[in-house]
């Protein structure tokens, strides 16, 4: 497997053709925080408002029921996306965030108490974090992280280890992740959590972009997703849970669409999925979802890894071959199209401004993954993320853009002009 | 919205001057007896700045001194704030307006780079407030409290993803 035709895929994503302020064409590799949208999505999201959008469940009237129609027809295209076994268990949730919070309240809440363990990589996202924080200031419970090594891995002993130790009642990890790139077992890790009866919940935030998802292959309790980073709509997630286990959690948000009855006294909840879906889902994001997982399935999940996994070890390599580069993150093989670096003596932030005045997009900062940054000692990185329509031309301009910025910022024994011995000497 | 363009970014925000102010800047270290002093963050990048002040009995500010660790937009901003002010009455240096803090930094700036510029502007304006050696007035310790008078020229920073 090679590289993806990209003269041709990148025609259907219209953003792609546009110049950056300073003239440059856009290289975009900020992929790992948001994804562009092709057109198919664009025109699924159209027709909808344009041709048949109502609000779904509700209405008995011709717009309502062909709105219900493809509703429910992309949880069943996000149902086939995931091999989940059967529609009960895709939940459509606002994103990530969203859905993680969802467990943390719902499942968290029923089943943590105080001196229980959740355990989660060094490596999360604050939204794997920051909702169990949350849960054991509610609960008393322990939020416990395992460490990267020095190459920053994270070996199956490791996680044997801590299992082992800490018993914990959740395992929740981040499939890929958004920062170091590292893309880790899942399905080894859920078997040995299982064997320590822990529940497992998986971040696919970053690898349902990216490969071909079995959940019943990984056969974690929960998988989780965004709509923004599979090329498909902001304000759309998908919470993935086995329905064993989402039937005997209380529901967490109240309101209309997940009842069946509610009385002045009380309420009793709708079935699956809707148990989990108050108020008026996202209806047309859900539509556009579908048109986005459909478009990367026409394309290959397998297809789509090897494409990335070949220009992000162009850029790793590339990167480790400048001086003063160093790649926060393991090798090539470990990890997908994610690189993270810094530069000896700039900051992250002005290697974005400066790779901005080249055309090329990347992301500096803690990506969300404070805890990893503070383990590492490392203030910000500079993040390139590659996708589907990303070419080498365009990897071997960040590779070569990066060289230049040590130049830029190097110190080379200026000499403020004084304004004070300017105005004296006047 | 694309932005039209006469956008900012056309322009080098990284000019000699700048460039000049961050490897060479103006005051940067500690001030031993200074009357008054303040930290802040921006905690989007992790720029820090750290401004140390005397204040004379005249009311002048008679030395200003910063340190710091961050991108070159924030340090030298900070250098040339500090050599634009000292000498100046407390009064003159409160009325110095966000406006004229980017003016003086020179290359306009996006949105999200003013924040780095007015770092060290806010800084500055929270020390005159903020005597060494005395526990602050608690109406006065809010993080950001000028932020909150001023309009920063654009969102908040929020969390990258
Ligand atoms: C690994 C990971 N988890 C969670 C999130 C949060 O996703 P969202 O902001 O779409 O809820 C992101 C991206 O921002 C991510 O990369």
């Amino acid at each position: 497997m090679g590289l993806l035709d990209t003269d041709l895929l990148r025609r259907d994503f219209p953003v792609l053709e546009r110049d950056v302020a300073g003239g440059k064409p856009l290289i975009y590799l900020d992929n790992a925080a948001s994804t562009q949208r092709p057109r198919a999505v664009i025109d699924a999201m159209d027709e909808c408002y344009l041709q048949y959008y109502s609000n779904v469940h509700r209405g008995i009237h011709t717009l309502s029921e062909e709105s219900t129609k493809a509703f429910e027809s992309a949880r069943e295209t996000t149902r086939d996306f995931l091999s989940a076994s059967s529609i009960g268990e895709v939940i459509f949730t606002a994103g990530t965030t969203a859905a993680i919070n969802t467990v943390a309240r719902s499942w968290g809440d029923a089943n943590v108490s105080s001196g229980d363990v959740i355990l989660l990589l060094i490596s999360e996202h604050h939204a794997n974090i920051v909702p169990w924080h949350q849960l054991a200031e509610r609960t008393g419970c322990r939020v416990e992280f395992i460490p990267v090594d020095d190459q920053f891995e994270i070996s199956d002993e490791t996680v044997a280890e801590y299992l082992d130790r800490l018993r914990p009642k959740m395992f929740a990890f981040a499939a890929a992740s958004n920062t170091l790139g590292s893309e880790y077992p899942v399905k080894k890790w859920t078997a040995m959590a299982h064997e320590h009866d822990a529940t497992v919940l998986i971040d696919a935030a970053q690898a349902a972009p990216h490969q071909e998802i079995d959940v019943r292959d990984w056969d974690a309790e929960f998988v989780v997703f965004s709509g923004h980073k599979v090329c498909g709509p902001t304000g759309i997630g998908v919470l993935y849970g086995k329905e064993t286990i989402l039937n005997a959690m209380p529901p967490f948000l109240g309101g209309g669409g997940m009842i069946m009855n509610v009385t002045t006294d009380g309420f009793t909840t709708q079935d699956l999925p809707e148990k989990f879906e108050a108020g008026t889902p996202p209806i047309v994001e859900a539509i556009g979802l579908a048109a986005a997982l459909k478009y990367l399935k026409s394309i290959g999940m397998e297809n789509i890894h090897a494409h990335e996994r070949i220009l992000g070890a162009r850029a790793d390599a590339g990167l480790r071959a400048i001086d003063g580069v160093r790649v926060i993150g393991p090798g090539p093989e470990k990890k997908g199209g994610i690189n993270s670096f810094v530069i000896e003596g700039v900051h992250a932030h002005d290697v974005s401004a400066f790779l901005d005045g080249r055309g090329v997009a990347v992301r500096a900062g803690h990506h969300c993954t404070m805890p990893l940054h503070q383990a590492l000692g490392v203030t910000a990185t500079s993040r390139a993320s590659c996708y589907l329509y990303n070419t080498v031309e365009e990897v071997d301009e960040l590779i070569a853009a990066v060289a230049d910025v040590r130049a830029k910022f190097a110190r080379t024994g200026r000499r403020r002009r004084s304004r004070r011995s300017v105005e004296s000497n006047a | 919205m694309p932005i039209p363009q006469d956008d900012p970014n056309d322009q080098d925000i990284y000019q000699e001057h700048v460039l000049d102010h961050y490897e060479d800047p103006y005051n940067r270290g500690p001030l031993a007896g200074a009357t008054h002093a303040h930290d802040g963050k921006n905690p989007l990048c992790g720029d820090k700045i750290h401004v140390d002040l005397r204040l004379d009995e005249n009311g002048r500010v008679a030395e200003a001194w910063f340190e710091g660790d961050g991108c070159v937009i924030s340090q030298a901003s900070a250098s040339m704030l500090l050599e634009e002010i000292e000498g100046k009455t407390i009064e003159e240096v409160e009325k110095f307006s966000a406006e004229e803090m980017l003016k003086l930094f020179g290359p306009q700036l996006t949105p999200n780079r003013q924040k780095c510029c007015l770092l060290s502007w806010k800084v500055l304006k929270g020390a005159l407030h903020r005597p060494v050696g005395t526990e602050a007035d608690p109406s006065n310790t809010e993080e950001d409290e000028t932020e909150s008078q001023t309009s920063f020229g654009g969102p908040s920073l929020g969390e990258e993803q």
